[in-house]
């Protein structure tokens, strides 16, 4: 018995046909995501982009559907361009420091880091996003906040003068960590921080332990090394990185609602101008910037090469 | 002073990886300018030493010395010595000529005088035309050369060189064992060859060193080794080997002190045929016939027990000599015997 007539002949000519015709095989196994891709994601896109050349009557409320350029004229007031700042310094202060703190830990998970102890770490890093990120935010608040742990530990050190000295920092500062631009930071920062990690992790496993052998062996030291050898092959790992971390602060509207003093970053001026404004095409318009910021950003990350070793 | 420089000194080094002795109470010299290869199998501590030597790894017991020097707790990047990485280990994000100057670029090195002796060592391994490309646009042989290049221009005082032929196919291989041999002379170079191919070291050292388990079963030259074997693993390592012991040995010699004997020193003829004086011979059938090209090997299972290899040329027009299931007669001079000291 042949094995066609096992598998009947129907199955049989279908699996023949899509062994014999790559092509078409590929072509069936993509079209679900592209299709997804194209009209959902890049349609709602468009659609954005759309509002946002629509305008509001002012007398009326109602959205006027014709191309205009009245709202971007809306969009580019003092106010909106402290906004635009306010959200684009704290993503940029976010991803410095996130890659910062990740590379030593991605560094020892590579490279010190036994088999087990790897395992334990990588649990570490991702345990945290197994839980709500609203509730760990609002632990964070506790944390933070003026009768927070914080508060108290500084009190057993006796260090509270040093924790007021911060929190007297102009700007940064406020009256407690929780209502602080300091405090939006470190929970910015440790929300995203995974998403630093695990990329400079995956970018340094790609770089075997005999380039560093090799590069000590020609006489560079552990620093030279490092900078010549192991930074230039793992900046990819962290220009993905910063992709995320810069990107999810840019959008996010949650935490700087919660933690933080409450002038606004994009995220919360988008939700409260479709909420309760209900000025769509002004909250679109707003959107276009991060996607604007985002567009830049990976222009002047290609210019520098970031890509080149993927 | 000695009168012969020592380039490496091993005096009773041990490395041991938890319970694994890897390195286990070795002692040897290189002499200067040597081609000094180290031979054994996978796990025979071959490349621990030469890790050994260029400080990626510290020994646990016993001292290393480079030209004379200690190097117990010296730092790879403050000794002088190079290496060609088994995978080659080139900077995937640097061109052929970046690479070749690293090692002068770290030592600050004039960029002029760079670029010139990066001309000069790429010129050497005949890699001129290549200095812009990126090592993944190599080839596997051209990537050796690059590697190789890389490690002599900063004229180290031993190269250290890790099966760095290994992952060539067999023609580039041969190839590229008489360059590097030639290479070697030209430069005056120590060169300390770590192989698992004993072809290879047979064909390009001066001395070789066979490891076994962590420790030195034989140093000496090719022909010394080869002709020679002091224990039965050598006899059984390099080259092929009849380990004749015990019950075996006391029939065919008389004794039972265990001998090997190479399949290409022994004749073989009919049966009735007489033995020359100060001859063994033996009486068997030939159980199976390998044609190899240039030889054709002989599994002789001999009488009384027992079975011996036989390799003769295929001198006369590829006819082999004798037949499955013929009985022969094997002789060889009794001089021929290699006696063995150690235990299989």
């Amino acid at each position: 018995m042949t094995l066609a007539a096992v598998r009947g002949p129907l199955v049989h000519r279908m699996s023949s046909a899509l062994y014999l015709h790559p092509r078409l095989f590929l072509l069936l196994l993509l079209a679900p995501p592209l299709l997804w891709l194209g009209i959902i994601y890049l349609g709602s896109l468009l659609a954005l982009l759309l509002q946002s050349f629509f305008y509001i009557d002012d007398f009326s409320g109602n959205i006027i559907r014709e191309f205009s350029m009245a709202t971007y004229g809306q969009l580019f007031t003092m106010a909106n361009a402290d906004v635009f700042i306010r959200t684009a310094t704290m993503a940029a202060a976010v991803t410095i420091a996130a890659a910062l703190i990740a590379f030593p830990v991605a560094y020892y998970m590579v490279r010190h880091a036994s088999m087990r102890m790897k395992a334990v770490l990588y649990l570490a890093v991702m345990l945290p996003l197994w839980s709500s990120y609203l509730v760990r935010v609002y632990a964070w608040k506790l944390i933070l906040a003026k009768e927070g742990i914080v508060t108290w530990f500084a009190q057993q050190l006796h260090l509270t003068w040093l924790l007021d000295a911060v929190l007297s920092i102009p700007v940064i500062g406020g009256p407690s960590l929780s209502t602080s631009y300091i405090g939006s930071f470190l929970v910015f920062l440790y929300i995203w921080l995974p998403f630093m990690i695990l990329p400079i992790v995956a970018a340094l496993e790609r770089v075997p332990s005999s380039l560093t052998e090799a590069s000590a062996d020609l006489g560079a030291t552990p620093r030279e090394t490092f900078r010549k050898v192991i930074l230039p092959l793992a900046f990819p790992g962290v220009v993905a990185g910063s992709i995320f971390t810069f990107s999810l602060t840019l959008g996010d509207y949650i935490i700087p609602g919660i933690i933080g003093n409450s002038r606004p970053f994009i995220g919360q001026a988008v939700y409260q101008l479709q909420g309760t404004a209900g000025n769509i095409p002004l909250a679109a318009a707003f959107t276009v910037v991060p996607v604007a910021i985002m567009a830049i950003y990976l222009l002047v990350a290609r210019r520098y090469g970031a890509f080149d070793a993927l | 002073m000695q009168q012969k420089k020592t380039a490496v000194r091993f005096d009773g080094v041990a490395r041991h990886f938890g319970e694994v002795r890897a390195v286990d109470d070795v002692s040897f010299e290189i002499g200067d300018g040597e081609f000094f290869s180290m031979l054994g199998p996978s796990g025979s501590g071959k490349t621990t030493c030469l890790r050994l030597i260029a400080g990626f790894e510290q020994p646990d017991a016993g001292h290393i010395a480079v030209h004379g020097v200690n190097v117990e707790g010296v730092p790879p990047y403050e000794r002088d010595v190079n290496t060609v990485f088994q995978d080659y280990a080139l900077f995937p994000h640097m061109t052929v000529s970046e690479n070749v100057e690293y090692g002068l670029m770290i030592r600050k090195v004039a960029p002029a005088e760079r670029r010139r002796r990066s001309r000069e060592m790429l010129a050497l391994v005949k890699l001129e035309a290549m200095g812009e490309r990126k090592p993944n646009q190599l080839s596997g042989g051209q990537r050796q050369r690059v590697a190789l290049a890389r490690a002599l221009i900063n004229r180290p005082g031993v190269l250290l060189l890790d099966e760095p032929l290994g992952a060539l196919d067999l023609k580039l291989r041969e190839q590229m064992q008489e360059e590097l041999k030639s290479l070697q002379r030209q430069v005056g170079i120590t060169f300390v060859y770590v192989t698992h191919d004993q072809n290879e070291a047979l064909a390009m050292s001066d001395r070789l060193a066979v490891f076994n388990h962590g420790r030195i079963e034989q140093i000496g030259a090719p022909a010394e080794i080869y002709e020679h074997p002091a224990t039965a693993f050598v006899a059984g390592f390099v080259g092929v080997s009849n380990i004749c012991e015990g019950g075996l040995a006391q029939r065919l010699s008389g004794n039972a002190q265990p001998f090997a004997i190479r399949p290409e020193k022994i004749t073989m003829t009919a049966a009735n045929e007489p033995v020359p004086e100060g001859w063994l011979s033996v009486t068997g059938q030939v159980r199976a016939v390998t044609y190899h090209g240039a030889t054709t090997r002989y599994a002789v299972a001999l009488d009384d027990g027992g079975e011996l290899a036989v390799m003769r040329q295929n001198d006369s027009g590829g006819r082999p000599a004798a037949a499955a299931g013929e009985s022969v007669r094997l002789a060889w001079p009794r001089a021929l015997n290699q006696l063995l000291g150690g235990a299989a």
